[in-house]
């Protein structure tokens, strides 16, 4: 039986990456490569890697991390795909088609469009016929406005004519593959994920909803696979701060009987036979 | 065969560097490569894929020296790994957009998937059931979990090629092996130690 999925999302500012609340205040963590090599060995189901730096400066101004400081974000996702044998979602700056075909090219599964796909969405139409529309994630961030969900565009920073509603069944219209749901008000809080939000979503349309923003204890991803239909979670800051965190937040969504794969601590290098 | 040489098949598919990373990875000389030369020479040969049917059988005839990768293969008996796609060209034919030929390798044909609750394509990580056992199981213990991405699956003539199935609303082939023959219907270059235990087995086949 297919699984529900756990997976981590990276954020990279300017060659950090780093934590976010509200989608303004942020926090460094580290270099980019050797936490996606920890996550790697907690056995996370995939990754989801997002550039929301201000310019193209990717340098860390660190020559002393162990790998190369890298000076463009390609190059960072160049190196990840090194580590990481899951699946990778990059998203960030995506305005082309040949800007889907780089990050394809060194090493990307699928890419993450937010943006240009509120401005166009017959850009969707035309990646996902160009790539596939399993390559081709929305991610819709959504803030509460006078009690009524609106998306927001550029980085959570305008507001849209949308409903998260209508913006679903527009993009899933359109050849998208999958829908990450991301809650504004609920980013960097830790108090449990949006349950209507995701819901509303995963009521309008059939292809996979992943929900984001709010995880601040193991039970808000079991929550989530209770009380909607989303295949996945999605979660930063708390699969940062734990060591071994979604080693034990798939042992805990695992002992508790939910569909998720084996939680598993890889021992990197050791079964060549 | 002492010396372990492995080439990945370019023929300008998406997912070869992950491949090729992978084998890296685990300490394998590994090359993506189209030439009559590598393929010659070569110990193992494996063909990734990521794409439709009809797409990646059109770049594969424009791009590999088919005879003589026929040749290794069928004659020579070289070990051979089609991944995705690449397990999907080794039947008859295939259906997706339009009726295809493939290298009918393996006598059947590419199918799409029924499925009426679910979701197409069907994506990410499921367990595969073993139906016969094989070397290239080897090791591999309760780890079943694989990364897939398909709306089409590979239907086999004879079951006796079928060496492990999923279920996605209805069991379809997920591994097949003709002698040196295999394909894998899931990414074995994305599903992290299970996928890289299966990899292993293969090139440790001879």
């Amino acid at each position: 039986m297919k699984k529900n999925r756990l997976i981590p999302v990276i954020l990279l500012k300017n060659g950090w990456i780093v934590q976010s609340k509200n989608f303004s205040q942020y926090q460094n963590l580290g270099n980019p490569v050797t936490i996606v090599k920890r996550l790697s060995q907690w056995a996370s189901d995939e990754l989801i890697y997002l550039d929301i730096s201000d310019d193209d400066n990717y340098d860390t101004r660190r020559d002393d991390q162990g790998y190369a400081n890298r000076g463009d974000f390609l190059s960072v996702i160049e190196d990840v795909s090194k580590e990481a044998f899951m699946p990778i979602t990059v998203g960030g700056k995506i305005r082309t088609i040949k800007d889907i075909e780089n990050r394809l090219s060194v090493g990307a599964d699928k890419v993450c469009l937010n943006t240009m796909a509120i401005q166009d969405p017959s850009f969707i139409n035309e990646a996902s016929r160009e790539f596939g529309s399993q390559c081709i994630v929305i991610s819709i961030d959504v803030k509460l406005t006078s009690k009524k969900y609106n998306v927001f565009a550029t980085g959570g920073s305008k507001k849209t004519k949308f409903s998260p509603k209508e913006l679903s069944k527009i993009v899933e219209d359109n050849g998208a593959g999958e829908i990450l749901i991301n809650s504004i008000d609920k980013d960097g809080k830790g108090d449990g994920f949006d349950l209507t939000l995701i819901n509303q979503i995963t009521d309008c349309v059939s292809i996979p909803v992943i929900a984001c923003g709010g995880a601040g204890e193991w039970s808000h991803f079991s929550e989530v696979f209770e009380k909607t239909d989303a295949e996945a979670v999605a979660a930063a800051n708390i699969f940062h701060y734990v060591d071994q965190s979604v080693f034990l937040a798939k042992k805990h969504l695992y002992d508790n009987g939910f569909n998720v794969r084996k939680p598993d601590l890889i021992k990197i290098d050791n079964y060549r036979i | 065969m002492a010396k372990k040489f492995i080439c990945i098949l370019d023929y300008g598919s998406g997912n070869v560097r992950s491949v090729h990373n992978v084998l890296k990875h685990l300490g394998y000389n590994a090359v993506v490569s189209n030439t009559k030369d590598n393929i010659k020479k070569c110990s193992h040969l494996i063909l990734p894929g990521v794409g439709s049917f009809g797409a990646s059988m059109r770049k594969i005839e424009n791009t590999i020296p088919f005879d003589c990768l026929e040749e290794q293969v069928l004659k020579n008996a070289k070990p051979f790994l089609g991944i995705c796609v690449g397990m999907q060209v080794l039947g008859d034919v295939g259906f997706e957009f339009e009726e295809c030929k493939g290298f009918g390798w393996i006598q059947g044909s590419v199918e799409k998937l029924i499925v009426s609750d679910s979701t197409l394509p069907h994506i990410g990580w499921n367990d595969i059931i073993i139906k016969k056992d094989n070397p290239i199981f080897r090791n591999l213990k309760e780890f079943r979990d694989f990364y897939f991405v398909n709306s089409y699956h590979l239907k086999v003539n004879n079951p006796e090629y079928v060496l492990a199935s999923s279920d996605y609303e209805g069991l379809f082939n997920s591994i097949v092996s003709k002698d040196n023959i295999f394909g894998f219907q899931f990414h074995p270059e994305k599903s992290q130690k299970a996928g890289q235990l299966l990899l292993n087995n293969f090139i440790h086949l001879t």
